[in-house]
């Protein structure tokens, strides 16, 4: 879906992460966003209210709707955070976890 | 377009909203004035409680009434969602008030056992929860909470949906929605009103003042007293996460959609409306005192807005004695009053009458002089 521009193609070295557990090299220099889409991971998650998929869009930190888990933290900005080697990227589904109400209860 | 009308509301959120839905839904031609976005517009910055637990401590009957409009709500819902199709996502499972000491414990129990003795006040059952009782309902709490009081009469709604939809309604049946028309001025000629309004004049048999904090000023002009004092209220907005909470708190919830509320503030700031993290901050600390687990979920904004508040913190309903036919209501319920403003109250206003029920809300109380 998404290319590079030939211009950004050489120079910068790849740096390994995970989507989803499945690996991926990923480019230094990009963001968790860019990165999504390099991998042809257009939607990265579900909204809470209605279960819309929603993907990367703005890339700067406005709209809000490249929130990933990263490193087990939910509700990230893909488009704000570089990737970094080792890294663990998660689509996420509907509304984050506060806590589990039944686990508690116990 | 007819600039004539059998009532003219002025103030268009949620109280003058309900009564002008109230007054078209028995059969009157109303015109509803609206100032626009420069108005301070508490409806928009609410936090959504209907609540009842705690209130009336001084006047019985607030407590009586703050019952009836929470009894009455199922049908507002109702009506709305047939005459509207919006869902105001009305919740009326009780609501707890939770105490993180021994001391707050046991001035809470004090209070609401004084309240609900009161001469005159219609008795509910509050119950008293320790920490265990607690825990058993509401997972999650933290180790400093010491326990909670209930009342099965408490609730919550979305108060945005909630103004929007008493909108629809009342443009439904035929009212006329008028923004952008702040009131200029108010004079009655021959015994009807002309209200000034965007250099437009509208002629009325009646007049409902529903300005909220400008009603201190607009009462004066037909002969009513109405001294309100903006008391500023501030709310934190966390992310949405998964519902864990099924119960509203006197000071945080959880919306249907998944949101977390925390609100509560109560500050004398005059007209200014910002937010400061001295408040804030507190707020936020007694949030995570009660669950601790929200410690990181994140903050998604903050507002502020002005409660419309009277000296004694009660309604004032009242009818001008010299001036007949013009009304002035206002309150800071203006989510709790709603459905006893659309079914009990407009239907006074429409008769010319509000009878000895609602005497105990005129302004008269606040005239007492004071002792040498």
């Amino acid at each position: 879906m998404f290319k590079r521009l030939p211009e950004a193609q050489p120079g910068s070295s790849s740096v390994p992460v995970t989507i989803d557990g499945r690996p991926f090299a990923a480019r230094d220099g990009d963001s968790v966003a860019a990165t999504l889409l390099a991998a042809g991971v257009p939607a990265c998650r579900t909204t809470p209210v209605s279960g819309a998929l929603r993907g990367p869009f703005c890339m700067m930190g406005v709209c809000f709707d490249c929130l990933v888990t990263i490193d087990g933290q939910p509700n990230k900005q893909g488009c704000l955070v570089p990737v970094r080697a080792g890294m663990r990227i998660e689509r996420q589904s509907g509304a984050r976890i506060a806590f589990d109400a039944a686990q508690e209860r116990s | 377009m007819s600039r004539d009308y059998d009532i003219a509301v002025i103030g268009g959120g949620l109280v003058g909203g309900a009564i002008a839905y109230g007054l078209a839904r028995v059969g009157r031609r109303v015109a509803l004035l609206d100032e626009g976005d420069v108005a301070y517009r508490a409806s928009r910055g609410n936090f959504g409680l209907v609540w009842v637990q705690g209130k009336g401590l001084g006047l019985a009957p607030y407590g009586n009434w703050t019952q009836r409009a929470a009894r009455l709500w199922p049908d507002l819902a109702r009506a709305l969602r047939e005459e509207t199709d919006t869902d105001i996502s009305l919740e009326q499972p009780g609501g707890f008030h939770v105490c993180l000491s021994d001391a707050e414990m046991d001035n809470r129990v004090a209070s609401l056992t004084k309240l609900v003795g009161q001469a005159g006040f219609e008795r509910y059952a509050f119950e008293v929860l320790d920490r265990a009782a607690l825990a058993a309902r509401v997972p999650g709490i933290g180790p400093e909470v010491v326990g909670a009081t209930y009342c099965a009469l408490d609730g919550h709604l979305n108060p945005l949906r909630l103004l929007r939809a008493l909108h629809a309604a009342f443009i439904k049946r035929g009212g006329a929605y008028l923004p952008m028309q702040k009131v200029e001025g108010i004079a009655r000629r021959s015994g009807r009103f002309v209200v000034d309004a965007a250099g437009e004049q509208i002629g009325a048999a009646q007049v409902v003042l529903t300005a909220g904090l400008g009603n201190a000023t607009l009462a004066l002009q037909v002969g009513l007293h109405a001294p309100v004092r903006p008391q500023r209220g501030q709310i934190i907005v966390l992310e949405r996460v998964q519902r864990f909470l099924d119960y509203p708190m006197s000071t945080l919830r959880q919306t249907d959609e998944g949101t977390v509320l925390i609100g509560d503030s109560q500050e004398e700031a005059g007209f200014d409306e910002s937010v400061g993290t001295a408040i804030t901050a507190t707020q936020a600390l007694r949030a995570t005192r009660i669950f601790p687990r929200l410690l990181d979920v994140r903050v998604n904004r903050t507002w502020a807005a002005l409660r419309v508040m009277s000296p004694d913190g009660f309604p004032i309903y009242e009818q001008s004695a010299t001036q007949p036919g013009a009304f002035v209501v206002t309150c800071h319920s203006g989510v709790t009053l709603a459905s006893a403003h659309v079914f009990d109250l407009a239907p006074r206003i429409a008769a010319g009458e509000l009878g000895p029920e609602m005497k105990p809300f005129s302004a008269e109380r606040l005239n007492v002089q004071k002792a040498a």
